[in-house]
């Protein structure tokens, strides 16, 4: 087969996304990213270099952030994904993670944000007591380009404040 | 009217979208029936194209057409037209829609591919076979002017576009008189662009062809309409462009580029909607950059260590075309003198043409570059004087007495350059004081033990609010709710949270009451961009003045239906009251009244609407200001740098939303700091460039950025209804010289001189060891 034909191939693919299952039959050269954008709606997520460094297209994957460009939507069989989308609860109360980025001033663009806030929801919610060193190194894989990074930081160290029930 | 909103820190109303994924940038917009372009671009850095055979592609499964100049015709051949004219350029270049007959840069746009997908759009693009002629590339800035050195294009005599010349005073004079005189030779480099969103294009023709919606990623959506509407031959009325949510912009997006005309004249071409959206690998080498400066200067001071005059010249690098005319070189000649009151200046600048991507104003501009020279020099003054950096620009700094100051350089409209108000001397006093007087002590102790901290010091000035205009309409409708128009789109700055903020005020409403549209050509008559910190000033005031406009509609109608002076009448929660009675009349019922009923006149003297439009004519120039001090360490070993501490006093005049100024310096330095140390795009000597991913082209990340601390000084600018002076570049004009006037001193047991940036690690490693 030559490398176009294999541009053809399909495969069926279930996944859980947001809580909602979907099947779908996906080009197996697709990426995870494109997927969610261009299957299932979800734009949600953004493409920032498509080759795994910028961070925004993370998702996360079996509670995992991971990086939706650098997965095919084939991988993603069985998964279960939550995106920007699904953070907030049904009623539109806001993950404190989205809560924090609104009140300290976490975003100017928004271009980066899905992929921090979801970065910054899976490791808080596996770790709500991490510190600033801990943060920074949590998002060192997500570029921001408007922000400087600091009122992104005190919006995790909010989130995670709430998350560990304080105050 | 009691402030309430303006000079709050008002949480943003674009936020509830953008967080929870809602947003809609250009490659989210839904569009039924859209094709996919891909763009097939020169992999040479100078050829001429011999032919373009595109048969291989145009039969690919899922291909709909291969596009080249040829195939649309005498405007996709043309060149585009400069965005601003520069009549002092001989030969003056700009690339067409699709490349004719040569390429200049690698990136050049060739040919476009339109498929089902874009997957398919790039495979095809792999197909379409383009015959090219390679030439001798020029990219060797320091000797583009040489005898013998390749011409960057076969239309030039000279790879010299063109020599700005600027300055004032004796400087013959200034120099033989002064005490000391002192030679820097330098260069620097600033790098592209790189908002997390790239550019894109999306065109959906009318299927009468008489018209045809835009929309594109872009700060100017004016600029794309004026051009498109010229260059296809219709209305503006017809040529409706939006900029929808915009992921960053930064000065690159400001350009009307190859594909803001290709697409939408392939669009009409085909009669189909077209989407183009930049990838980063597309973003590394077609989206316009700043590239390097080579200067030679000299500073004249006298025994004190006041800087008398300057004089100097500089090779600019202005990449294969000039798209926005010379207005990058300008900006780093009318940055002169910065903060510094000089008896002479002379400066000229040669702008250079060479076989690499486009350059175009980045945050900061030109002026970054500027300051990083002047900064040197004043530091070079302290070093040989033996003086304190800070106390050099204390006595070579305008004084706050001679405000306004005549610089003696020029406006573009030939009148005096004249810097508005401030202190710069208690902007830089209050920096000093917020980083403390213990450094000394502290990098001595450090010394000690073998570490190296250094301290960093620079000073700017910035001329924000740039002509000619912004405007806006605010109208109230009968719900009570009010809609505000303007052209002023954003990019991320947080625009309608700012106008929502000054027109609240006057209303008496909140700013959640206000919806703001911004950047639909079709809402708004007209407007210019969001570039050069120009939209507070700008935009701001024109709001103001709406708003003003607004007020005094509501209170004069509301004094005929309440029968009440209007000097007794207030706008409190949505309402005209009668103070200190209940009797009030709601802002809807007074909209509603004047959008008048059928058969019934309006009130005599009042004309339709609660509403009004107003313009700001930016004719005068505001001037922002600051002093950053920074504190590094230098590991001796590795050439790492860290940033241990960035405090930042500026003076943008009257602050609107702190919050939302305090993010502008802090995403600006870091900007900064990453031209310092971090960002570097590198061509080979064919002009092939080296570094097009973020493996190789490195960004600033969170692990590397220390916080800003901020200290607000604020100067109202006497030249605005509101006080306010930009703030959108001035954190990052200092910031590259002020990290490398801290690597310097940090590294001055070693001698080390810094005349460039950015320092990698292994410069500084090799500096220490020569030194
Ligand atoms: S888009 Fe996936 S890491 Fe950048
Ligand atoms: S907010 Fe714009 S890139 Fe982060």
């Amino acid at each position: 087969m030559s490398e176009l034909d294999h541009a053809q191939t399909t495969r069926h693919i279930r996944v859980t996304v947001n809580g909602v299952q979907y099947e779908r039959d996906v080009l197996t050269r697709t990426h995870l990213g494109d997927f969610l954008r261009q299957d299932l709606g979800l734009t949600g997520t953004h493409l920032g270099c498509e080759h795994g460094v910028c961070g925004a297209c993370t998702i996360i994957l079996d509670g995992q952030p991971i990086r939706s460009c650098l997965m095919l939507a084939v991988q993603a069989d069985g998964a279960v994904i939550r995106t920007i989308e699904g953070l907030a609860q049904a009623d539109g109360t806001l993950h404190p993670v989205q809560e924090a980025f609104w009140d300290k001033h976490g975003l100017q663009c928004g271009f980066c944000t899905p992929g921090m806030v979801t970065t910054l929801a899976a490791v808080l919610e596996a770790d709500p007591t991490m510190d600033e060193v801990a943060i920074r190194e949590a998002i060192s894989g997500n570029i921001c380009r408007c922000t400087g990074y600091e009122t992104i930081v005190d919006a995790a160290l909010q989130a995670a404040s709430r998350m560990r029930g304080d105050h | 009217m009691g402030a309430r909103y303006f000079g709050a820190a008002v949480k943003r109303l674009e936020d509830p979208k953008l967080i929870t994924g809602r947003g809609q940038y250009l490659d989210d917009i839904a569009m039924p029936g859209v094709l996919h372009v891909a763009v097939v671009r020169s992999p040479h850095a100078h050829a001429l194209i011999n032919a373009i055979d595109a048969s291989m592609a145009r039969e690919h499964a899922g291909v709909v057409a291969v596009l080249t100049a040829d195939d649309l015709g005498d405007m996709a051949r043309k060149p585009m037209p400069m965005m601003a004219p520069a009549p002092m350029v001989k030969t003056p270049l700009t690339q067409s829609p699709l490349a004719h007959g040569s390429v200049h840069y690698v990136g050049e746009a060739v040919a476009l591919v339109v498929a089902e997908s874009r997957a398919v759009a790039e495979d095809a693009a792999a197909m379409v076979m383009v015959d090219y002629d390679p030439q001798p590339a020029m990219v060797d800035l320091a000797h583009a002017l040489k005898d013998g050195a390749a011409l960057a294009n076969k239309a030039l005599q000279s790879n010299l576009a063109g020599t700005l010349k600027g300055g004032f005073g004796d400087v013959a004079g200034v120099f033989a008189k002064a005490a000391h005189v002192f030679k820097e030779t330098l260069s620097l480099h600033r790098g592209g662009c790189h908002a997390m969103e790239c550019r894109g294009v999306m065109a959906r023709p009318d299927p009468s062809g008489n018209r045809i919606d835009i929309w594109s990623s872009t700060q100017s959506p004016y600029m794309v309409r004026r051009a498109l509407a010229l260059c296809l031959g219709m209305d503006e009325a017809s040529v409706r462009v939006t900029a929808p949510d915009v992921g960053g912009g930064f000065g690159p997006k400001a350009v009307v580029y190859a594909e803001d005309y290709a697409i939408p004249m392939a669009a009409r071409h085909l009669g189909r909607p077209l989407k183009w959206v930049e990838d980063r690998g597309e973003h590394f080498v077609a989206t316009t950059q700043q590239r390097d400066q080579l200067w030679e200067l000299e500073v004249a001071a006298d025994a004190q260590g006041r800087m008398l005059g300057v004089r100097g010249h500089c090779l600019h690098d202005n990449g294969a075309y000039l798209p926005y005319g010379v207005v990058l070189p300008v900006t780093s000649m009318s940055s002169f003198p910065g903060p510094y009151a000089l008896e002479a200046l002379e400066i000229s600048l040669d702008v250079i043409y060479t076989n690499m991507v486009p350059n175009t104003p980045v945050r900061g501009a030109g002026r970054p570059n500027t300051c990083f020279v002047l900064e040197r020099l004043a530091d070079r003054v302290a070093r040989e004087l033996n003086l304190p950096r800070e106390e050099v620009r204390r006595r070579s700094f305008v004084q706050s007495n001679q405000f306004p100051y005549e610089t003696g350089m020029k406006a573009r409209d030939g009148s005096p350059v004249s810097y508005d108000s401030g202190d710069y001397v208690q902007c830089l006093d209050l920096a000093v004081a917020k980083f403390g007087s213990d450094f000394k002590a502290r990098q001595d102790k450090a010394r000690a033990e073998g570490r190296y901290i250094g301290m960093g010091i620079a000073s700017y000035v910035e001329d924000t609010g740039l002509a000619p205009y912004e405007g806006a309409t605010i109208r109230v409708q009968p719900n009570g709710k009010v809609l505000l128009l303007t052209g002023a789109a954003a990019q991320g700055q947080g625009h309608k949270t700012v106008f929502a903020q000054i027109a609240a005020d006057q209303l008496g409403i909140t700013p959640q009451d206000i919806t703001v549209e911004a950047g639909d050509t079709s809402l708004f008559p007209l407007g210019i961009g969001t570039i050069a910190s120009r939209v507070a000033v700008t935009g701001g005031s024109s709001v103001h003045m709406a708003a003003v406009e607004t007020r005094a509609k509501a209170i004069k109608v509301a004094s005929q239906v309440l029968e009440a002076q209007e000097a007794d009448l207030v706008l409190e929660g949505g309402f005209v009251k009668v103070s200190g009675t209940d009797r009030q009349v709601s802002l809807g019922q007074l909209a509603l009244m004047l959008h008048g009923n059928f058969g019934q006149p309006l009130p005599a003297g009042i004309a339709p609407g609660l509403s009004a439009t107003a313009f700001y004519e930016a004719r005068q120039t505001t001037f922002a200001n600051g002093t950053n001090l920074c504190e590094v360490e230098v590991d001796i070993e590795t050439g790492a740098v860290k940033i241990l501490r960035y405090v930042v006093a500026h003076d943008c005049g009257t602050l609107i939303n702190p919050m939302l100024v305090d993010g502008q310096i802090r995403g600006g330095v870091v900007h900064g700091i990453g031209n310092a140390l971090f960002e570097r795009m590198i061509y080979d000597e064919n002009g092939q460039p080296q570094t097009t991913n973020y493996g190789e082209y490195l960004l600033p990340l969170a692990t590397e950025m220390p916080r800003i601390e901020i200290v607000h000084m604020e100067s109202p600018s006497p030249r605005n209804p509101i006080g306010v002076k930009g703030a959108g570049e001035g954190g990052t004009i200092p910031a590259a010289a002020c990290v490398i006037s801290a690597i310097e001193d940090a590294l001055s047991p070693f001698n080390v001189h810094l005349a460039s940036h950015p320092v990698s690690p292994q410069d500084l490693v090799q500096l220490v060891d020569q030194g």
